[in-house]
């Protein structure tokens, strides 16, 4: 078992319900082949840096997950038949990756917390 | 006038050519993984051109140089950072 990391970018063009069920898709598509998700970040509708396929703008998701590595092919292949995708990539997390991530979302989440109390 | 020019004198000594050393930030502040998702972090790393900017400039060691690059190279996939631009600082 490894732990990875995927960002995907999904076209712009669909409705929020559409955007919904694609993510759905790839959330379950892991959780059918013994995929352990273990955070998961919307990062809502972001400009491009570079236009993709003539459109601006992409919905990011990112996802991280551990599986066996003989899946990862298997889950790159998903994403390319998939029309609705414009860009992905996979990364596999070594042990530096692994404490940065767990690092930011601590941070993250102290903030959180320290911003409830506040209110 | 010429006699003038010869005749300056300097209370402290000019500094001429005191090149300050370079060095790594990364082992110096201790980072172990570069983010490809921090695009802003990244930018420090690429000239106006978005081109990578060289070690010999940086003072990056070679290990954090490579990681440098291979996030860069990752953000760009990502729509995150440009392939090319013009002004990006």
């Amino acid at each position: 078992m490894n732990q990875y990391e995927t960002v995907f970018i999904v076209t712009p063009v669909l409705s929020a319900d559409q955007m919904k069920e694609a993510v759905q898709k790839y959330q379950n598509y892991l959780k059918d082949n013994n995929a352990e998700i273990v955070h998961e970040e919307n990062w809502g509708i972001r400009k491009l840096a570079y236009p993709i396929q003539k459109k601006s703008t992409g919905f990011y998701y990112l996802i991280e997950f551990k599986v066996d590595g003989q899946f990862i092919s298997k889950l790159e292949t998903e994403f390319k038949r998939d029309e609705r995708l414009l860009r992905f990539l996979t990364v596999k997390l070594d042990k530096h990756a692994v404490t940065y991530n767990e690092k930011k979302r601590r941070i993250a989440k102290e903030a959180k917390e320290q911003k409830t109390e506040e209110n | 006038m010429a006699q003038n020019n010869s005749d300056i004198k300097y209370l402290t000594p000019i500094a001429v050519d005191t090149k300050k050393k370079k060095y790594c930030r990364f082992k110096k502040s201790g980072i172990k993984y570069i983010d490809y998702k921090d695009a802003n972090f990244l930018l420090k790393f690429v000239n106006e051109q978005g081109k990578i900017l060289p070690r010999r400039i940086m003072g990056t060691s070679t290990k954090y140089q490579k990681k440098v690059a291979q996030a860069v190279k990752r953000a760009r996939h990502l729509a995150l950072m440009p392939y090319v631009a013009d002004l990006l600082k």
